[in-house]
């Protein structure tokens, strides 16, 4: 868990909504496989079937805006994507990631979204919280996690985490 | 160094004489909300907890617990309707009386619940699974929407985990005018901050203008606090909110304020004399203008319904402009409660609505979140008193929606387009 490789999916654009992330619709289900299949529906209709298990998101700030519905980060898991790149995300959309245990919420410095592309291999190592670009050999450092987030990062989601 | 009344509350919760901004609390939960989207989403991680030998014969506090039928009711197809059945067989398990059915007696909006039944009490935590749970914080209380995970978690415990925000204070000063409605106020704010401008933080409303506000009016301001990225959005309680909660609950509560030495993060302080009505454009509720900007583009529909605009004064306002006229566009009203379709009942309202041709239909999320109930074709334009307008938000993601007060809606909705209220109101 604290190495972690994929390939980059990049959507550089900012405040990625949670109803381009999955419909009002399909809020009423609740079989994540059936989620995932119309994940990110609103922003790229083909996005599932370009995703494979350990997969990386590349995105613009505010990530995950909108409505609490845990159905976005479900969705994202359900398809493959592991952790999502972005300057910043959402407060429910970041919570609900983390403490659900189904991806990393990795904030960036806004300057890495020209210097990683889509397809590019990314290792990312939350031991020395930096991220390697295997594709061009470049390093960079990531924001740690706060304490709270990286001990229920650590037990697989807050039902395993023990204060 | 004093506290903000967000502080106060949850250095109260959580056993402390201080907390300040960052730091991590484990505070302990008052109230808890879930409905018939975010209720399936929690049993469902109860079941998948259940699998790994976690045994979930109680919960915390069936009695702090409510739930409402809201998204999809009337249930929309066969699997919102199954979703109903679910989540009635789950109250009834777990004991939890509080539970506001379509079609048998009082039910609504989540968030209007919370207030017209006075299910939240100042100085309380209340959570909810909603992002619109902010609401309530016009209550002087400390509402924060969660997950499903986190909704399961203090439904087993009690209590959860939160970073103290860092509070951002908005000073709302001067006379209102007539044609300005606390929806103004907010989407000038959120044009102005952008939708990530109170990301993690708390958006406190203060000022003579909020001191002089009606409960229902400030419930507004809280509501919209989530298009900023907010964590809660809060006003200290005072004699407005007493008064309000009179009528509605005979529990006892501790109220909190601020401390006069608070620390703010930022203070940015709106004169709204000279305010001008407000839209937020299609596809962000940042993207505003003043009406008068845009006025005259035309319109297919007008909807006036949701938490955040369909509450007893909204209707009030509409109905002031709907009177007498006739609509040019489909117009729906969809009152956000059963206690609000009736007042607004025997007020004379509903038979405004309807002879001026619009539609009254019953309290329901559904086309606000574009799940049913009237969604938007492609192409079609909406002019909608609700809070959100991404792409899709409202149907088809070629649809379009202008987000404005109700006012600005029903204007529109006598013309076919959009118009600044003043040329309506005589
Ligand atoms: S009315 Fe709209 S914003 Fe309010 S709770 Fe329902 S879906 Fe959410």
């Amino acid at each position: 868990m604290n190495k972690l490789r994929g390939k980059i999916h990049k959507y550089n654009k900012d405040n990625i909504d949670t109803d381009v992330i999955i419909p009002g619709p399909y809020l009423k289900i609740h079989d994540h496989k059936e989620l995932g299949k119309h994940a990110m529906e609103g922003l790229d209709p083909d996005f599932s079937k370009k995703i494979c298990e350990g997969d990386f998101l590349l995105t613009g700030k505010n990530f995950g805006c909108g409505s609490s519905r845990e159905h976005a980060p479900i969705a994202l898991h359900q398809v493959g994507i592991r952790a999502i790149l972005s300057p910043s995300f959402a407060r429910i959309f970041y919570r609900n990631a983390v403490d659900g245990g189904y991806l990393l919420p990795i904030e960036i410095d806004p300057a890495l979204i020209e210097k990683i592309s889509d397809n590019d291999e990314i290792e990312i190592d939350l031991n020395t919280n930096t991220i390697i670009n295997i594709t061009t050999r470049e390093k960079f450092n990531i924001k740690p996690f706060p304490e709270i987030i990286s001990k229920i990062v650590k037990a697989g989601g807050l039902l395993y985490f023990k204060g | 160094m004093g506290m903000t009344i967000t502080e106060k509350i949850l250095a109260r919760a959580s056993n402390r004489n201080s907390v300040t901004p960052d730091d991590v609390v484990i505070a302990n939960i008052d109230k808890v909300m879930i409905h018939d989207v975010s209720g399936p989403g929690v049993i469902k991680v109860f079941s998948e907890w259940e699998k790994k030998g976690i045994i979930l014969d109680h919960i915390w506090n069936p009695d702090r617990v409510w739930v409402s039928e809201d998204h999809f009711v009337p249930a929309s197809d066969r699997i919102s309707a199954n979703n109903i059945t679910l989540l009635t067989n789950w109250t009834t398990k777990y004991n939890i009386k509080k539970h506001f059915k379509y079609g048998l007696g009082q039910y609504g909006i989540c968030h209007t619940l919370s207030h017209e039944e006075g299910l939240v009490l100042p100085g309380e935590i209340y959570v909810g699974g909603d992002s619109h749970t902010n609401t309530t914080g016009a209550m002087g209380s400390l509402a924060v929407g969660l997950g499903h995970t986190d909704i399961a978690y203090v439904l087993m415990n009690g209590k959860i985990w939160f970073k103290v925000p860092e509070t951002i204070l908005f000073k709302i000063t001067g006379h209102k005018p007539e044609y300005i409605m606390a929806k103004d106020i907010i989407l000038k704010i959120i044009g102005d901050i952008g939708t990530d401008g109170a990301n993690y933080k708390a958006m406190q409303f203060a000022g003579d203008a909020v001191d002089k506000m009606s409960m229902e009016e400030r419930l507004t301001l809280t509501n919209m606090s989530t298009e900023a990225g907010a964590k809660n959005g809060i006003i200290e309680p005072d004699e407005i909110t007493f008064e309000y909660l009179k009528t509605r609950s005979d529990k006892e509560f501790l109220p909190v304020k601020g401390d006069f030495d608070a620390v703010y993060g930022d203070t940015f302080t709106y004169d709204i004399e000279s305010l001008d009505p407000v839209i937020a454009k299609p596809f962000s509720p940042e993207n505003i203008c003043t009406v008068g900007d845009i006025e005259g583009r035309s319109i297919d529909k007008a909807y006036i319904g949701s938490c955040t605009g369909a509450k007893l004064e909204d209707l009030r306002m509409v109905a002031k402009i709907l009177k007498g006229k006739h609509v040019k566009i489909r117009t729906e009203v969809l009152p956000a409660a059963q206690s609000i379709y009736l007042k607004a009942m025997k007020e004379g309202l509903i038979s405004i609505f309807l002879e001026a041709g619009a539609v009254v239909g019953p309290p329901t999320c559904g086309a606000c979140c574009g799940a049913h109930m009237g969604v938007l074709a492609k192409d079609e334009i909406c002019i909608s008193t609700t809070n959100r307008n991404f792409p899709g938000r409202m149907g088809d993601v070629e649809s379009q929606t202008y987000l404005a007060s109700p006012l600005v809606v029903a204007a529109a909705a006598i013309n076919g387009k959009i118009t600044d209220p003043r040329n309506e109101l005589s």
